[in-house]
């Protein structure tokens, strides 16, 4: 009902405007399906400004992103120069470049957090699977973009970043060379590569985040926001069809989210104007020298968002092995809307038999990050290998720990063909990792701790086995608090 | 000068800080989010004991961007000392004539040789095919050293040539063993000759000429025409000149994003009154 109809004062130019639009566009009914009439749980934390956030910084790395094409040249010769000139020359280049550039890592931290925010709430569980999945895909699609966008400056680490984890698709057999020759389009890194990740980096990608993240919404729209006790707003309805707890995005929502919004851009253009490198973890200090084909730097990392995975990758004695782990560490989490079958959602109605776990797999993904950014020799390689098994330890305890039925013997054998799979993988040759440089007791009391690693890592998820489906479910409240 | 004592003080005191805070999180508060803090904290800890080997030699430039005097003096020293061999192909004559406050005439009689128009890029003269056959390989272009090596590292390089007769130029370095930069500044600051803990020459050492880890100090063989402390003065300020070249938007830079923050708590503040206004018809 139009609310034009139900009052008597005239027309105003700016209701006639929208009516003309309503009936020739669904403006009104937009605003109403997605902001006014959108209800959101009333219990919403700081985990939940996060979304909004990424898109804050999808918007301004697209906008920085269309003012530094106009002076970039996506060529081997004149790639680096032209960013210096943007830099230098352009009129207010540097702020737009430095935007960029801590967008970039400002975009990981809040999908980061975001996605942690999920595994905090269960906001991946029934009905919200789909929804997990269409995020999981713009996760991927923007560690793609911001690989492609790392060779554009055409450093020296961007050059030799690129070179590493183009090479990681060699590994694969059979298919692997010609499948790097065919994604580099040259037999090595050159102009034809740096031209194709342009194109990728600037429109292709651009173009499915944006796709991506306007499903993201809509699934999210269809299914109605989790909140932090995990309930579902909409089983409570009043006598007008408004759920009790909600309370509608807009203005309550959007209000609260202004104010999120400036406390990070504080945070951000904190960055920007006084730190825009963030002491080499945004801006690599090796960047700042041209890609030079002939000489190898000393230290190759990844930036920091990508470490996690780097550290998983490298903890790995054989290519092969590393790549299949790096890979599989991200597809895992595809899944964990089916690995995690315990019914209450949210962490508050949750016991330490999930708190524990889940403490365990953050910690080592932040130690994975620090270890991807140390180079890979000794103590560093150990302790990835070890944070390595815990990464993967928290999908084999849901998977085993969280299942309702009583296959205890199917059980045992997945968990265990999984995990002498893992450390197989991880410690099949530890001490060729780097340690020759220890005397020879210190070797071999590292090699009796892995040995003594695996031991324990492998007893307790056989033992597990035993007590699965044992997770108390509730009590969770039916109304929010 | 060394920092490296220095240094082992701030580890000692880390190390008790962060003992203290482990200790505290992990027995008098067993919470989620301590104990994920404290096994954190206690991981950085144990690898800051492993990686504690970090190179000790490098010293600290004190420099200052916005001080015009030292920048000036760095400009004047690079072009008489540098700028043959050394370009700065990013940075331009005009950019460096406004930031410096010198006059168009100031910047062409003095600090302008190869170059006729004051917009153009400061180059030098030499071309790469001979600096190849002279040097080996063509000097690199300065603009960003201060940014890829850092602003400590050029001011340690350029105070640590000592001698060394099997290299061509006479010289090494010991931020960058086997330089094939001859030591341009020797007349100001005098020879030195390098004292290494350990005299064996085994294979590894004679092929890095010496191995930095076992440095010790310095001994001059004959001073310069300058003092030890003026001869730091002149370093500074090159290095005070290529850290400006590095980021020559860095005080516009910072003037400005003080005003973007203020404007940004104002804004800030105005959210959220109007959050809490909107928020109140829901009790």
């Amino acid at each position: 009902m139009k609310i034009s109809e139900t009052n008597n004062f005239p027309k105003t130019r700016g209701s006639r405007l929208m009516d003309w639009i309503d009936e020739r566009f669904p403006l009104s009914k937009m605003l109403r399906e997605h902001a006014t009439e959108y209800y959101a749980g009333k219990n919403f934390n700081i985990w939940y400004v996060f979304g909004v956030l990424a898109m804050l910084v999808l918007i301004i790395q697209i906008v920085t992103g269309i003012f530094l094409t106009m002076s970039y040249k996506p060529s081997a010769e004149d790639a680096f120069s032209s960013v210096e000139y943007i830099m230098r020359d352009v009129e207010w280049g540097w702020l737009i470049r430095y935007i960029h550039s801590t967008g970039a890592s400002a975009f990981f931290i809040v999908v980061y957090l975001h996605m942690f925010r999920a595994m905090l709430y269960g906001s991946y569980k029934n009905p919200r699977e789909l929804l997990w999945l269409i995020g999981m895909l713009i996760y991927v699609a923007l560690m793609a973009e911001g690989f492609f966008g790392y060779l554009l400056p055409w450093g020296q680490m961007s050059y030799w970043g690129a070179q590493v984890i183009i090479s990681l698709f060699g590994a694969l057999p059979i298919v692997g060379d010609p499948l790097v020759e065919w994604i580099r389009g040259d037999y090595n890194i050159s102009d034809i590569t740096l031209n194709r990740f342009f194109a990728l980096h600037v429109i292709a990608l651009p173009l499915a985040l944006v796709m991506l993240v306007v499903m993201h919404i809509l699934a999210l729209h269809e299914t109605g926001s989790n909140n932090p006790d995990g309930i579902e707003i909409k089983k409570t309805k009043g006598p007008d069809g408004i759920p009790l707890d909600g309370i509608a995005f807009h203005p309550y929502y959007t209000s609260k989210d202004l104010v999120a919004i400036i406390v990070f851009l504080i945070l951000f253009f904190s960055v920007v104007f006084f730190a825009p490198e963030m002491g080499g973890y945004f801006l690599e200090h090796a960047n700042f020298e041209p890609a030079n084909t002939l000489k190898t730097p000393e230290h190759i990392a990844p930036v920091w968002y990508f470490t996690p995975f780097y550290a998983i990758l490298r903890a790995v004695p054989s290519k092969l092995g590393g790549v299949l782990l790096l890979g599989s560490a991200i597809f895992v989490l595809f899944f964990l809307p089916w690995l995690d079958r315990c019914k209450v959602k949210s962490i508050r109605y949750r016991g330490w038999d999930y708190k524990i776990p889940l403490t365990v797999f953050a910690t080592s993904f932040i130690v994975l990050g620090y270890l991807g950014l140390k180079p890979a020799i000794g103590i560093y390689t150990f302790m990835a290998q070890i944070f390595t098994a815990f990464y993967y330890g928290f999908f084999i305890y849901l998977a085993v720990y969280t299942g309702k039925d009583k296959g205890v013997t199917l059980r045992t054998g997945v968990a265990f063909s999984l995990v002498l799979l893992i450390i197989g993988l991880l410690f099949s040759d530890t001490l060729t990792l780097g340690f020759e440089e220890l005397e020879a007791p210190s070797e071999i009391a590292i090699y009796a701790c892995a040995w003594l690693f695996s031991l324990i890592y492998s007893g307790f998820f056989m033992f597990l086995c035993f007590y699965a489906g044992r997770e108390p479910e509730g009590p969770v409240p039916d109304r929010l608090k | 000068m060394l920092v490296g004592s220095r240094k082992a003080l701030y580890q000692i005191d880390l190390n008790k800080i962060m003992f203290k805070l482990f200790i505290k999180f992990c027995v008098k508060d067993l919470q989620i989010k301590s104990v994920m803090f404290s096994v954190i904290l206690c991981l950085f800890y144990s690898t800051s004991i492993f990686a504690a080997s970090a190179n000790t030699i490098i010293q600290t430039a004190e420099n200052d961007v916005a001080n015009i005097a030292s920048l000036q003096r760095g400009a004047r020293n690079f072009v008489n000392y540098c700028m043959a061999c050394h370009s700065i192909k990013y940075v331009r004559f005009n950019k460096l004539q406004e930031a410096l406050e010198l006059t168009e005439d100031q910047v062409k009689n003095n600090l302008m040789f190869a170059a006729d128009k004051i917009d153009e890029n400061i180059t030098n003269a030499m071309s790469i095919n001979d600096a190849e056959k002279w040097f080996g390989q063509a000097p690199p272009d300065l603009s960003l050293i201060s940014r890829s090596r850092g602003t400590d590292w050029v001011y340690t390089f350029l105070k640590s040539f000592y001698r060394d007769d099997r290299s061509s130029s006479g010289v090494n370095n010991l931020m960058l063993p086997n330089t094939s930069m001859p030591h341009v500044l020797w007349e100001l600051q005098g020879l030195q000759n390098a004292k290494f803990a350990s005299t064996i020459r085994d294979e590894k050492i004679i092929n890095n000429f010496a191995n930095p880890d076992e440095f010790q100090k310095f001994e001059f063989e004959y001073s310069g025409t300058l003092t030890p402390s003026e001869y730091d003065q002149f370093v500074v300020d090159i290095v005070n000149f290529l850290d400006w070249a590095g980021t020559p938007e860095r005080l516009e830079r910072q003037s400005l994003g003080i005003w973007v923050i203020l404007f940004l708590f104002v804004f800030l503040m105005f959210a959220y009154l109007l959050k809490i206004e909107i928020w109140k018809d829901l009790d």
